[in-house]
């Protein structure tokens, strides 16, 4: 059966038998560098063109359907013209840190990749404080829109930056709060232990009610992190003119672009992983003949789906729903998720301690 | 707040937000609602909607006769001057002088399809028509004449 951890063991293994330990450390951190480059480049490919077709579909239209067999090469051409076009720099903008912000977003995006396992031992790095890790570094992502907003010296891009500050450290206590609440059911920050957890089902369904709530606190928490609709008050089109990035052009907006979906994905991946058994496949009790057959698809392909699905949810939300005011999105924060997050961590709680969840 | 308005403010909430996920998961699996038309690869078939306005026209029926009585309803109503219509004198065979239309003059590129000249006609002379490919190279064809040379009035319309 095809598994990625074959693949690593063996690059590994004739690494070190090649070189020095040393050098092939330095090999391996070069081969993950550019593998982590090219997925970036392929997700931002697939999620815009999914993003699209997704939105046209639910506004019953039709979406891109000229470049390549129905539109799949729609994205590829987008990438060609923002990589020829001018990334202008604004006479009033402050130079550096414009022109250094694009790069923050997309380095912050990069870093929280690497706890996230992709398949069964196919991680690149396996911290043990992984969970806080991930929602530590992916706050710092305020800064990057912060930056852009500043440095842009334009009063849309300052407004949007500034929106988007308020809008992250709100959310960031219910997200993390949400997180804690299945850290408390496995008793561990490492992401392969939060995953091993989940060896005789999800969380999602062994946490019974309460990791459901736990779960769409957490959705609705990230999609207010990740800056989307309909908590996209730092872009808002109709109102500040695409916010943070108004004064962007060329690659450099392209960066911002793509780190906008890489989140996405980020924030997906580690709601498969603390909800939905990340690589695990979907084994029900004591069907022993199911489970095997869910055995024989490769972990990579369930992380991948999963996440994928909850891309769509995510997708789903945001062509569906109106953007929020600005009131109402601090409203929804402090009055409701946030009372009804801690409640929910103290009823998880109780749940760990008395034992009832299998 | 009490208490019970708080958990059914999050009840009507979520229900709200469930429905609106309702239509457009609809939406999202049912591709046979798509309303787009892809529009010069289908010009043959193309679907537009009963009430589009493309440009007025004035229908002739087969003996060559309009319904129009040059009343100048229709110029009265236009908010942009588009329709200038001429009238003449007929001589009725019981040797009365009447009023008829002798030309209409269609301005579109003046026109602004706002319907009203038709609103405003009384014996329903005049039309929107589907069609909507209007470019020409020269602006003088624009200014169109609505009745077709030698048309009359379709006996018994006052």
């Amino acid at each position: 059966m095809f598994s990625l951890e074959g693949l690593t063991h063996s690059i590994h293994s004739w690494l070190n038998s090649a070189l020095n330990p040393t050098a092939a450390l330095v090999v391996e951190m070069v081969i993950v560098a550019i593998a982590v480059i090219g997925f970036f480049a392929v997700l931002g490919l697939v999620l815009v063109l999914m993003e699209r077709k997704v939105s046209a579909y639910m506004q019953i239209r039709l979406g891109p359907n000229r470049v390549g067999y129905g539109g799949s090469l729609q994205t590829v051409a987008d990438t060609l013209k923002l990589a020829m076009k001018e990334g202008l720099t604004p006479d009033g903008a402050d130079k550096f840190l414009f022109n250094l912000a694009p790069y923050t977003a997309i380095i912050i995006s990069m870093l929280v990749l690497a706890p996230i396992p992709f398949a069964k031992g196919f991680q690149i790095w396996d911290m043990n404080i992984g969970v806080l890790y991930v929602s530590a570094v992916s706050s710092v992502s305020v800064i990057g829109v912060l930056m852009a907003g500043w440095a842009s010296n334009n009063k849309y891009s300052l407004l949007g930056a500034m929106r988007s500050g308020a809008q992250i450290v709100s959310y960031e206590l219910s997200a993390g709060l949400s997180i804690i609440s299945v850290v408390v059911l496995t008793g561990s920050l490492r992401i392969s232990d939060i995953i091993s957890s989940q060896q005789n089902g999800w969380w999602i369904f062994k946490g019974h009610i309460p990791a459901v709530i736990a779960f769409v606190i957490f959705i609705i928490a990230v999609t207010a992190e990740t800056n989307r609709a309909p908590f996209d008050l730092a872009e808002a089109e109709s109102e500040l003119t695409a916010g943070f990035h108004t004064e962007y052009s060329g690659m450099k907006f392209a960066l911002f672009f793509l780190a906008e979906y890489v989140n996405i994905f980020i924030a997906c991946a580690i709601g498969t992983i603390l909800f939905f058994g990340g690589w695990m496949p979907l084994h029900i009790g004591s069907w022993d003949a199911f489970n095997h057959v869910m055995d024989y698809i490769p972990s990579s392909i369930w992380f991948i789906s999963k996440v994928f699905f909850l891309i769509f949810v995510m997708m789903w939300f945001r062509w569906t729903f109106p953007r929020l005011r600005v009131d109402q999105l601090l409203n929804l924060e402090w009055k409701y998720l946030l009372p009804i997050s801690l409640f929910n961590l103290l009823l998880m709680t109780l749940m760990a301690i008395m034992g009832w969840y299998f | 707040m009490l208490l019970k308005d708080y958990i059914s403010d999050i009840y009507q909430a979520t229900r709200s937000l469930l429905k609106g996920m309702r239509r457009t998961g609809y939406y999202f699996t049912h591709h046979k609602e798509i309303i787009t038309q892809q529009y010069p690869d289908n010009k043959s078939e193309a679907k537009l909607p009963e009430r589009f306005r493309g440009e007025v026209v004035m229908p002739h029926d087969t003996s060559n006769e309009h319904a129009c009585t040059g009343c100048t309803a229709c110029e009265l109503a236009c908010p942009n001057g588009t329709i200038k219509i001429i009238t003449k004198f007929d001589v009725t065979p019981d040797g009365k002088k009447k009023k008829a239309l002798d030309t209409f003059i269609y301005h579109l590129e003046l026109c602004t399809m706002c319907n009203l000249c038709i609103e405003a006609c009384p014996t329903d002379a005049i039309k929107m028509a589907q069609s909507f490919e209007h470019s020409v190279y020269d602006r003088s064809q624009l200014t169109k004449k609505l009745n077709a040379p030698g048309s009359k009035i379709r006996e018994g319309v006052e």
